[in-house]
């Protein structure tokens, strides 16, 4: 039954679509009758913040067709490197395979939750990704990285957990004036194009910090985390 | 109508996991940031062996892999068990983030997949699989794997060169970013039985200090690797 309003409804979508051209072109469209209404997929994505005293940075959260994000023992692309440098998403939103990309407004704070909708129009997107910073570290992100929504119906969801990654453009020296984030007074900088790391994406060994016999950190045993340090829930709700 | 046809799914699994041999291509990835993978052993065998237990004390052939890096003994023990096994896919060291991929053909008994080696520099660390069920039904699937400790020798971290059974120490830092001088972490191992992992400590000092390892780059979290298997 499913299935076939499904398939229906993917008939119907180019014949009125047809038909808008065919109107506009013979001018005068009638009033009152039906315009073509574009399709609209929007999906919910909730991301909760696991750790202790790892704030998010602002959440990029993005549909795409094509490509990823990341991958263990490849090169860390600019847009990620910026991020997980910086927490600056602004160029991940604008990369090339981005049909639809939303930032959350604001950090996320450690067991917070927030909701972010992302749309689009007239096209199912076949990945979701979300990519957000570790602020009090080097070069630390957690996310997801294309999960396959393609067939996701209305009202399904699927929840995931995650860890981190180091995106491996950074050495972890965890010295004040290379964290961004709070645990620097948010004097440390964030993105610089040298890249003095193993420069490929791995899995993240965590932090040392002060605590734990790093002596130059500016960290404590309030910063460090474990694996999975994101939960993401994703619910198509239209 | 789709209940029938899990059902019917069901049974051909179900007939074909005691009749027909599979072949599978094996890829383990390193996930970690600075940790070097020595000699993968694998091997599909039966459920009457597993290569290491957790909660068990390790046996000999398995203290060989976890202190040395020596696969040779764990190898002959699965193949007396009649076991399907693949020796060093990798041709040595699998560096962090790098993959290998392998394939195996498995005997119709052998159902069970292990997977082990030994992580670098570590005293007796490893990753390991124990006796993952193989899907009898064609397709990509794909684990995360978490590092192990033999419990077999204290992890003084000490780097000396120390591979033997019963040599304290550890063998060598491969990525070339050990220290020495270390007084060490501990000398005690009281729990003599294979356990998770608790993770390397290390320190700031290269020279000296309690341990030979760099505390911001010998490291870890788990998973430590990836594994996926194609089921043809």
């Amino acid at each position: 039954m499913k299935l076939f309003k499904y398939t229906l409804c993917l008939l119907t979508v180019p014949v009125i679509l047809l038909s808008g051209c065919n109107d506009s072109s013979n001018s005068a469209p009638i009033k009152g009758e039906m315009k073509p209404t574009p399709v609209t997929y929007k999906y919910q994505v909730i991301v909760q913040n696991l750790t202790y005293g790892q704030p998010f940075s602002p959440l990029a959260v993005v549909l795409h067709d094509e490509g990823d994000f990341w991958q263990i023992g490849n090169t860390a692309s600019l847009e990620l490197e910026n991020l997980a440098e910086s927490g600056d998403n602004t160029m991940l939103l604008a990369a090339n395979n981005v049909l639809s990309g939303v930032s959350s407004e604001d950090i996320l704070m450690p067991s917070i939750s927030q909701s972010v909708e992302i749309t689009l129009d007239d096209h199912q997107a076949s990945y979701l990704s979300v990519v957000t910073m570790l602020v009090n570290t080097n070069d630390a992100f957690t996310g997801i990285n294309a999960l396959d929504i393609s067939s996701l119906a209305v009202g399904e969801s699927i929840s995931l957990m995650a860890g981190s990654y180091d995106a491996g453009t950074e050495k972890n020296t965890e010295l004040q004036d290379t964290i961004p984030g709070p645990a620097s007074g948010g004097t440390g900088e964030g993105f610089n194009a040298t890249r003095d790391d193993i420069d490929l994406v791995t899995m993240h060994p965590g932090v040392v910090t002060l605590d734990d016999g790093l002596s130059t950190s500016v960290l404590t045993q309030a910063h460090r985390f474990d694996n999975p340090t994101i939960q993401v829930s994703v619910s198509r709700i239209e | 109508m789709k209940l029938q046809a899990f059902i019917v799914g069901l049974a051909c699994a179900t007939t074909s996991a005691f009749t027909s041999a599979q072949q599978l291509e094996i890829t383990v990835t390193n996930l970690t940031h600075g940790i070097h993978f020595t000699p993968i052993l694998i091997g599909a065998h039966d459920d009457s062996m597993h290569v290491f237990k957790v909660g068990e004390q390790a046996s000999a052939q398995l203290q060989m892999m976890a202190e040395g890096g020596d696969i040779s003994g764990l190898s002959q023990m699965l193949s007396s068990s009649n076991a399907d096994v693949v020796e060093n896919p990798a041709a040595g060291l699998l560096a962090p983030t790098m993959s290998t991929t392998t394939m195996l053909n498995t005997a119709d008994s052998n159902s069970y997949l292990s997977v082990v080696a030994m992580m670098l520099p570590t005293n007796d660390g490893f990753i390991g699989v124990n006796s993952w069920m193989i899907p009898t039904e064609p397709g990509s699937y794909t684990f995360n794997v978490n590092a192990y400790d033999a419990g077999t020798e204290a992890n003084d971290e000490i780097i000396n060169g120390g591979g033997a059974v019963g040599t304290p120490g550890i063998p060598i830092a491969p990525g070339g970013n050990g220290g020495s001088g270390a007084s060490g972490v501990t000398m005690d191992e009281t729990t003599p039985y294979v356990h998770i992992h608790r993770g390397s400590l290390g320190d700031d000092d290269l020279t000296a200090g309690k341990s030979d390892l760099d505390n911001t780059v010998h490291r870890w979290l788990n998973p430590v690797a990836r594994i996926t298997v194609v089921v043809n």
